[in-house]
């Protein structure tokens, strides 16, 4: 007497609400902002399929590759120095803060946290204040410290602006690798600690030997979301710097590019259509480079059990 | 008591319902919301005393979502009879739609001149869609007890313009000009469009680049470059970073002399500065020469293709083409000026001094918005970047102009290269 199997009702029913709201906010948007970078307009105006000729144009036109180029390769500075200096500083600040003998650590770690909870709108606004060739306490500072010379209008020059913008950004977000890295090295349990201290490793050798192994995958899923955040930025650039991403677009990454094709700007009437292209081209990259860490890096982390 | 009550009160809605019938009520949109207070205690009380039976209400949106709002109404059908008009391809594209009616055959359009009617026209001024409101002129705003002080004569010429900031710069107590690149539409709306005119020769030369008998690389529009370009000597430290409000803030705390200005600074500026201010025209190149200025139409008033009241709208359509509607609103916001034909008396000093230069100079509009701004790259957009470039001094003249008239020629019919 084959009982037959019951419809298992109750993991449709708990599952239909995120799949319903993430479907109606994310995928149907994405699937349309990608059906979208087939179309555009013909002379009268009228909607058109037109295959990849979108792609075609943004790649091949010298105009739109080179603005494409120009912020992607803006974007990419813009992530190395996030990973070059946001995470080696949060993870060196974990370490010290990790550090059973520093004093009121809490207040650092929380000191440390708060620019990461401010509006991208206020930290734009404070730095540009600080940084002000006129009211800025920046030239003030280097001037008490006898350096006014190494002062320069920083946010204006094309050689600096980028840079400096990458380095306010990274003030602003190295609380997040620095509590990720802390909530792993205080995971870590004191029997493998103590195990190596019986062995004599101990200071800067345990740290490099014991921890910084233990929490090489904290360290990998921060770059991952440092690649993602990096890559869809456009917040900070925008409040600082403007939509055409000033001086002579040496800020401008992919998120100010597709704001001013998508939105338009001043005179220039909005593009959904190469706006479209240019998001997929975006999700694209995005997808490339989480692909290679998840089938590249992440399958030879190892992984321990304690 | 109580059925008396409710009787009353239906009586009172009735009357009420039929009060309502009798008057026309017509709904402005705008983005003007700074103005609500001149419309409501000045403007529409004049219009209604005058006009019994037709009520005006005015119902602003946030600027930078008017656009957006508007079109959404529009498509809905629940827009207000009459529409501000932004210049150019923004209402261009709704006249096109159908969505704002054709306005050329009031009478009140004859008040106006050409220039003033080409920024709500179409392409070849068959149907004028919008009444024009008001325009904004470019100049310079100086710091009068500055120039009294230093010995400094207002200059006319460009010659007398750069002794001027000379002799400003050698004193040393002022930054001679408060301009930052930053911005970037700074150095193109307040530096290249306001100098530039004198020398394209205003409408000549404007028209001349949209027939495309005239090129970007011509000697009369890069001879402005050149001008900007030697302006870098007389800005402020880190001017490169320096942005809008900083160059606002650096001349009305008296630390500039001279600001290059659009006459909507003038209400901010008489509240600000607590010195005497003057204004001059862009210095003309030569001694003698014609001058031109910027008078750039911005603001209109259109009606809503598909009001349930078209009379009354064109009855309020008509007074705001009249001088007495010039006269009530060009003196309520000093810095936006009539574009009436009939000269408005205006009250401000420094208003008065912009608007005087159009009995001498002749009128142009900016060169890059109307057509020219249609296509990708887009003219405006590069201008602002190539002006701060050549500001800067990344980029030279010659070069900007280059890199400009290729983008134009890129895409834009008549300029192609033949």
């Amino acid at each position: 007497m084959a009982q037959r199997k019951p419809v298992r009702w109750h993991i449709v029913v708990f599952l239909a609400p995120a799949v319903l709201v993430y479907t109606a906010l994310m995928i149907v948007p994405l699937f349309g902002t990608l059906n979208l970078s087939l179309f555009n307009l013909d002379e009268t105006k009228t909607r058109l399929f037109v295959g990849l000729a979108n792609f075609a144009t943004l790649f091949g036109d010298p105009r739109w590759s080179g603005a494409f180029w120009n912020a992607l390769a803006n974007n990419a500075w813009f992530f190395l120095v996030h990973m070059l200096v946001q995470n080696p500083v949060g993870i060196l600040l974990a370490a010290l803060l990790s550090s059973p003998r520093l004093r009121f650590s809490a207040f650092y770690r929380t000191a440390i946290f708060i620019p990461t909870i401010l509006s991208f709108v206020i930290v734009g606004f404070v730095w540009k204040l600080i940084l002000s060739p006129i009211w800025g306490i920046a030239p003030g500072m280097l001037d008490a410290v006898g350096l006014k010379s190494l002062f320069a209008p920083w946010l204006g020059k094309e050689e600096y602006a980028l840079t400096t913008l990458a380095l306010i950004s990274v003030w602003q977000f190295v609380g997040i690798p620095m509590m990720l890295i802390y909530a792993a090295l205080l995971s870590i349990p004191d029997e493998v600690i103590e195990a190596a201290e019986m062995d004599g490793v101990t200071g800067w050798s345990q740290f490099w030997k014991i921890k910084l192994p233990l929490i090489l995958p904290s360290i990998g899923i921060i770059s991952i979301l440092t690649f993602v955040g990096n890559f869809n930025a456009f917040d900070l650039i925008y409040v600082a710097q403007g939509a055409l991403a000033g001086p002579n677009f040496a800020t401008d990454i992919l998120g100010t590019f597709l704001y001013r094709t998508f939105f338009g700007f001043q005179l220039q009437l909005g593009d959904p259509h190469m706006g479209a292209t240019i998001a997929t081209a975006m999700f694209g990259i995005i997808l490339v480079g989480v692909c290679f860490y998840l089938f590249a890096i992440q399958t030879r982390l190892r992984r321990y059990q304690f | 008591m109580k059925r008396t009550m409710r009787f009353a009160l239906l009586a009172s809605t009735m009357l009420a319902g039929a009060a309502q019938a009798e008057d026309v009520t017509l709904t402005i949109e705008s983005w003007r919301n700074d103005d609500l207070s001149i419309w409501q205690d000045t403007i529409i009380p004049a219009f209604e005393a005058a006009n019994p039976g037709i009520k005006v209400v005015f119902a602003p949106s946030a600027p930078a979502e008017y656009n957006a709002v508007l079109n959404s109404k529009l498509d809905a059908g629940s827009a207000g009879d009459l529409i501000t008009c932004r210049p150019f391809d923004a209402s261009l594209e709704l006249y096109n739609k159908g969505q704002l009616a054709d306005l050329s055959g009031l009478a009140s359009m004859a008040n106006f001149s050409d220039v003033a009617k080409s920024a709500w026209q179409t392409d070849d001024g068959a149907a004028t869609f919008c009444v024009p409101m008001a325009s904004v002129i470019h100049g310079f705003i100086y710091n009068a007890d500055a120039f009294a002080e230093l010995g400094i004569e207002v200059p006319k010429t460009e010659a007398e313009f750069f002794a001027a900031l000379d002799k400003i710069k050698a004193d040393g107590t002022y930054i001679p000009m408060a301009m930052g690149t930053n911005d970037q539409w700074e150095a193109a709306t307040m530096g290249y469009q306001n100098i530039g005119p004198n020398y394209w020769k205003g409408e000549e030369g404007r028209k001349a680049l949209i027939a495309g008998t005239q090129k970007l690389t011509d000697e009369a529009w890069v001879a402005p470059y050149r001008q900007l370009a030697k302006w870098k000597d007389y800005l402020g430290d880190g001017f490169e970073a320096q942005t809008y409000p900083d160059s606002q803030n650096l001349f009305t705390l008296g630390r500039a002399a001279i600001y290059p200005a659009g006459s909507w600074e003038i209400s901010g500026f008489n509240a600000q500065a607590g010195f005497k201010m003057g204004a001059f025209a862009p210095p003309v190149p030569a001694a003698g020469a014609d001058c031109y200025i910027s008078d750039h139409t911005d603001i209109g008033l259109g009606m809503n293709a598909k009001t349930a009241h078209p009379d009354a709208a064109k009855v309020f359509l008509d007074w705001v083409g009249s001088p007495e509607f010039a006269k009530l609103y060009a003196n309520a916001l000093p810095g936006f000026f009539s574009l009436n034909s009939t000269p408005v008396e205006m009250e401000d000093p420094l208003a008065k001094e912009f608007v005087g230069w159009r009995e001498t100079c002749k009128p142009t509009i900016r060169s890059t918005y109307q057509i020219l701004s249609r296509g990708t790259p887009n003219l405006e957009n590069e201008t602002w970047n190539a002006s701060a470039n050549v500001i800067k001094g990344t980029e030279t003249p010659e070069d900007a102009a280059k890199r400009l008239q290729d983008g134009l020629a890129s895409w834009y019919e008549p300029q192609k290269a033949k």
